[in-house]
């Protein structure tokens, strides 16, 4: 593997400053010339918005004056849902909010469902919990990256990442029985075990992902055009970002240092091996899809220090047949492919839960996009909007 | 298999309960009498119940003093009990008897329904869930807008969902409903249609076994 390079911080900031010199001569050309402002409709149907999403733009010139998503196509009510719902019954509710990472969405309801209950599954639960967090955080991102390129309009890397995407979705199959919607997660541990086979298999297609990563570096991220619509563009300072509570790769690339796989004690395996959280100091669209690079990559190194040293024993703890969850409230989040993705759970001792607020990543991802799009260029609206990464299911649940 | 390295001892600044101590001491101190009840649990969590004039106050000094800087969700939780429990009643028999009584989470409260919000301080690894009682008749409270402006979707969100009026929010208008749609879809005493016409299939999956109590711990426990 290369090694991956430093983020070059001196070249964004002469483009930063011409582009921020562009928009005041354009904005002053506007006012000269008196140009009427239009409305302009991106989507719900549109190709560059990953699904139904909407948005209202309100342009001078070929400036963004006023921007607003219009989220609500695709709500389906889960939280609602999940009170007429048992705990086990919830899992197959919640694997539908980000369809491309569904396994990660199980895994902080189950925890805060165990929390309550003062259980912990196995260590070989935790470790393959684990495992299957990270393929399908290797599954999602690796479809950005691909994705990424179509957005910019270079149509290769979408095949490159579909192909390669395939290798982990059978993994996940071979596992789990489901490609998209496993619903393998359970209170106390998991369904069932690995397949024969599996470990040596998934180890092989790490080294193919890995081998992705460096394609996909080597044909998007060192391209001159690539770099040229995204460095300098959509900046999100740390301030904001926290402010308006970005999560994940977006966080990290203004600079924070949160991730919390590392950032705090849950029952998975992520205190038992090394990794690096990457972080960018520019806060550009091109430093969020340059984190998810490096992130992907990373992962594939987590999947492979868990395969070495996954322990004997049982998948599953002794739960009660009929699960009731005491009566309390309890708050796990974990780092999904997205952002945090956490539930805040209130049980009232019953079959199922009293109240879940789903605390999905990409609502509060495009929440920033009013702020975000304000003053840029009709085309970087596509690329910035690419660069944050949501999924529509994320955003309505 | 490796020790856990340098990095993963920053995790245990999770467990120093004296700093969440001072999360506590830090907002009597600038609410006095506006905290209402507080609640640590060891290993876990905070709460912390304000009084609903100080609700934008407590914002500030969770932002400003406790250092809670990034703002994670807010919401709301409707603590009337379901008239129509979970949706498993069959519609020719008459609805029985159900249990009314309000009874609150953690940290306590008065009202039926509460604000609760959740920020988390990025240096010193912890978060704080705070809430806030809201009256029955008018729940009104303030915006944390101009505290948080991530709160701005969420208040939306909580507007249309629990019918709860926040204060000097710039646009409250409806994110996913209908502007025409009437009721409040997360409010207890909203009925969920689906489950009204046609009876839930999904009763038999507890179903017990024959000569199977339900309590006692099974190996495959396939719930």
């Amino acid at each position: 593997m290369t090694d991956v390079q430093k983020p070059d911080v001196q070249k964004p900031d002469v483009q930063k400053l011409s582009y921020i010199a562009a928009q005041a001569a354009d904005a002053r050309l506007n006012v000269e010339l008196e140009t009427e402002g239009m409305t302009l409709n991106i989507g719900p149907q549109h190709p560059a918005t990953h699904g139904t999403l909407r948005i209202i733009v309100r342009l001078d010139g070929e400036q963004v004056i006023w921007a607003e998503p219009g989220a609500g196509y695709m709500h389906r009510g889960y939280e609602k849902l999940t009170e007429v719902r048992t705990f086990p019954q919830v899992t197959a509710l919640v694997n539908r909010i980000d369809w491309l990472g569904s396994f990660a969405n199980e895994v902080p309801f189950i925890l805060a469902a165990e929390k309550l209950m003062a259980i912990e599954a196995p260590p070989r639960a935790q470790w393959i919990r684990t495992i299957l967090f990270e393929l399908s955080r290797i599954a999602n991102v690796s479809l950005f990256l691909g994705d990424l390129g179509v957005q910019l309009g270079a149509i290769t890397p979408v095949f490159m990442a579909f192909r390669d995407r395939e290798y982990v979705l059978n993994l996940i199959e071979s596992a789990t029985g489901g490609r998209f919607h496993p619903n393998f997660d359970r209170i106390g541990g998991l369904k069932e075990d690995l397949p024969a086979g599996w470990i040596i298999e998934t180890k092989q297609v790490m080294k193919k992902l890995r081998n992705f990563c460096d394609e996909i570096e080597n044909l998007l991220f060192g391209n001159e055009i690539f770099q040229s619509r995204l460095r300098g563009i959509g900046v999100i300072p740390a301030e904001v970002a926290k402010q308006y509570g970005l999560s994940g790769a977006n966080l990290r690339a203004s600079g924070v240092d949160w991730d919390l796989r590392r950032d705090q004690s849950l029952p998975l395996a992520y205190d038992k091996v090394d990794f690096k959280v990457w972080t960018h100091p520019d806060g550009d669209s091109f430093a969020r899809c340059w984190i998810r690079l490096q992130e992907t990559r990373e992962a594939t190194k987590i999947v492979d220090q868990l395969l070495d040293g996954i322990p004997s024993g049982s998948v599953m703890a002794k739960v009660p047949r009929i699960i009731k969850v005491p009566e309390g409230e309890a708050w796990v989040s974990t780092e999904n492919p997205l952002g945090e993705m956490g539930y805040y759970v209130v049980s009232k001792g019953d079959l199922g839960p009293f109240r879940v607020k789903i605390r999905s990543a990409s609502f509060n991802n495009i929440s920033i996009v009013p702020w975000v799009l304000r003053g840029v260029y009709v085309p970087d609206v596509i690329s910035i909007l690419a660069s944050l990464y949501f999924i529509l299911g994320d955003i309505d649940r | 298999m490796r020790e856990p390295g340098p990095l993963w001892r920053r995790r245990l600044l999770w467990a120093v309960v004296p700093l969440r101590e001072g999360v506590v001491t830090a907002l009597r101190d600038a609410l006095g009498d506006g905290l209402v009840d507080s609640l640590i649990k060891p290993d876990d969590d905070i709460w912390v119940r304000v009084s609903g004039d100080v609700w934008q106050q407590a914002g500030r000094v969770l932002r400003d003093t406790v250092g809670c800087d990034y703002f994670c969700f807010l919401s709301a939780i409707d603590w009337m009990p379901s008239p129509y429990g979970r949706g498993e009643d069959d519609p020719t028999q008459p609805a029985p008897e159900r249990d009314t009584a309000i009874k609150q989470g953690y940290t306590g409260g008065n009202t039926r329904m509460q604000v609760f919000a959740r920020v988390t301080n990025l240096q010193q690894h912890f978060g704080v869930t705070i809430k806030a009682d809201v009256s029955d008749s008018a729940p009104t409270i303030d915006s944390w807008v101009s505290v948080y402006a991530g709160a701005n979707w969420h208040e939306r969100e909580c507007h249309e969902m629990f019918g709860i009026e926040f204060n000097g929010h710039p646009d409250l208008r409806n994110m996913y409903l209908p502007t025409d749609f009437e009721g409040y879809p997360l409010r207890k005493d909203f009925p969920l249609l689906a489950r009204m016409v046609k009876p839930w299939p999904g009763i038999v999956d507890v179903e017990l076994l024959p000569g199977d109590s339900g309590d006692d711990p099974a190996v495959e426990g396939d719930a």
